[in-house]
């Protein structure tokens, strides 16, 4: 059951992100990656980290993808004259296939062993993937936590002097 | 586990088939009797001036900015709210020098007149 809703939710991941870099329209490949990263919230969601995929829709779904909607806008983008057969197509598809290649193989050979951490996959559902999170930040990375303030507050300050005319 | 995200999936399952369903049925049932008035593109009743893919001010990115920057930071309540009645008033605290810092960057944004439309 699980494995199918997962193919499911890969099959339409894969489509929309191919539908991301092939709609001549701008704001239409805007939409597909909507819809990518929608699935991917959904992928977190089947990995008990329903935090990542909250953050998956808040952020990117919503902030990040307004930011792209206004900068298509903002740099008038018109549909787009795809020229067929240019270097740039042959050039991408050898790497990208060289990179798919070396993907399969690394897979085939079946040696992929990263470092486990001191939690499984158990202990995250038992305690709740979310409090984790919540107790490292706000008890272990106290000091990361509150510095991260401090960049956002850089970035607000930053992208006031950089797009206001008249301060 | 999943048996929890069921309503999500049937709110998604519903928007789908409400978005699709007014784009089908209307387009079924609906009489259609083109002219040259009503194909034209409209907005409020206004005559349409020039095209609509004009340059867009930056004004409209520097909202957009600033949307992306607080909303980083609702994200990082939302875990602070879960654990809110186990972290107590340390808690309390660390989240209030949080926000205290970022107020002032709204007290900026502000002071600055960014929020203003001129």
């Amino acid at each position: 059951m699980e494995s199918i809703f997962f193919l499911i939710v890969a099959a339409v991941a894969v489509l929309s992100s191919i539908l991301v870099v092939t709609c001549k329209n701008p704001i239409n490949s805007a939409l597909s990656l909507v819809m990518t990263f929608f699935c991917l919230a959904t992928l977190y969601v089947t990995l008990d980290a329903p935090f990542m995929a909250v953050t998956q829709v808040m952020v990117y779904a919503g902030a990040i993808m307004v930011l792209i909607v206004f900068v298509i806008m903002l740099l008038n983008i018109r549909v787009e004259a795809v020229k067929r057969g240019s270097h740039a197509v042959f050039a991408g598809g050898a790497i990208g296939l060289f990179l798919l290649f070396q993907t399969v193989w690394f897979l085939g050979r079946g040696t992929l062993s990263g470092a486990t951490g001191t939690m499984d996959r158990a202990q995250v559902v038992k305690v709740g993937h979310i409090e984790l999170i919540g107790k490292a930040l706000f008890t272990d990375f106290l000091l990361p936590f509150e510095i991260t303030s401090i960049l956002l507050l850089a970035a607000i300050v930053g992208a006031v002097i950089l797009a206001k005319r008249k301060i | 586990m999943l048996g929890a995200y069921l309503p999500i999936l049937v709110l998604v399952v519903i928007a789908c088939l409400f978005g699709l369903g007014s784009v089908v049925f209307s387009s079924l049932i609906g009489q259609k009797k083109p002219s040259k008035v009503k194909l034209q593109p409209y907005e409020c009743g206004c005559e349409p001036v020039g095209t609509a893919r004009e340059r867009f001010s930056i004004k409209f990115y520097l909202i957009a900015m600033l949307f992306i920057l607080f909303d980083i930071e609702a994200v990082f309540l939302y875990p602070w709210a879960v654990l809110f009645k186990r972290l107590g008033t340390f808690g309390l605290i660390e989240m209030g020098v949080f926000i205290v810092i970022l107020f002032v960057g709204y007290v900026y944004v502000w002071k600055k007149g960014a929020l203003e439309w001129e």
